[in-house]
């Protein structure tokens, strides 16, 4: 898509514009801070030091069913799932909110 | 702190102030073709060299012996981003305002240069993503 700027000779591939920045803000940025968020947060001394792990798939789930949904948009068209898409990426970040909220403290603590 | 790593960093940084003088020039709206130069030096200059610093330097280690994987692919990772965003921020205004097959071909170098920049970090990456 980026070359096509340069070379035109695929005019469809503009259309790919919302996919490139769905996935590469949210399927790239947003997700690798989630998953080292996750990775790196203070622990608990218990036998589930990161908290509730399903929580956290949950969210894995979500946020890339979300991703792909609002992507997939300007192939297969209804609307509707653009708000599917995204309402399924707030779930997910919702989901990991929660799974990760109780880990934001001192270390140790 | 690895070499590489403090390459990345301090040049994300400096692209980081870049971005916010284009951000300035846009609010201007003297030069066409700028919007996309602004939004690439933000989220490739910056934050995802930043990203490539920090993965390379804090990632789980590879092995004893590689502990950053190959320091060569880093490398190429980091030639090939930073080619490839410069070319796109000269000739991305250039192919907006005069446009040439020559400012068309840099971007489609560009656009290379960055997908394989992105590959290297990957295939550099991928297998210390792991328990450590």
């Amino acid at each position: 898509m980026l070359a096509n700027k340069g070379l035109p000779v695929m005019p469809w591939a503009w259309s790919l514009l919302p996919a490139h920045m769905e996935f590469l803000l949210l399927g790239w940025l947003v997700q690798l801070a989630m998953g080292v968020a996750y990775w790196i947060l203070p622990r608990f001394s218990s036998a589930t030091p990161r908290g509730d792990e399903r929580l956290i798939w949950i969210a894995l789930i979500l946020f890339n069913l979300g991703i792909w949904l609002v992507a997939i948009v300007i192939f297969i068209g209804p609307g509707w799932l653009t708000v599917t898409g995204r309402a399924a990426e707030a779930l997910g970040v919702a989901s990991f909110t929660l799974g990760v909220w109780r880990r934001i403290k001192p270390s140790g603590a | 702190m690895p070499t590489l790593t403090r390459w990345f960093v301090k040049t994300s940084l400096a692209y980081f102030v870049l971005a916010l003088l284009v951000g300035i020039l846009l609010a201007f709206d003297s030069v066409g073709g700028l919007f996309p130069v602004y939004l690439h030096l933000l989220v490739f200059g910056w934050l995802t060299q930043l990203i490539f610093g920090i993965v390379f330097w804090m990632f789980p280690k590879f092995s004893r012996e590689n502990p950053h994987r190959s320091e060569g692919l880093g490398w190429v990772t980091y030639i090939f981003l930073n080619s490839g965003l410069i070319l796109r921020a000269l000739a991305e205004p250039l192919q907006t305002n005069q446009p040439a097959p020559l400012w068309g071909w840099l971007l489609v170098i560009s656009a290379v240069l960055q997908w394989l920049a992105g590959l290297a970090f990957v295939a550099n990456t991928w297998g210390r993503v792991k328990e450590r």
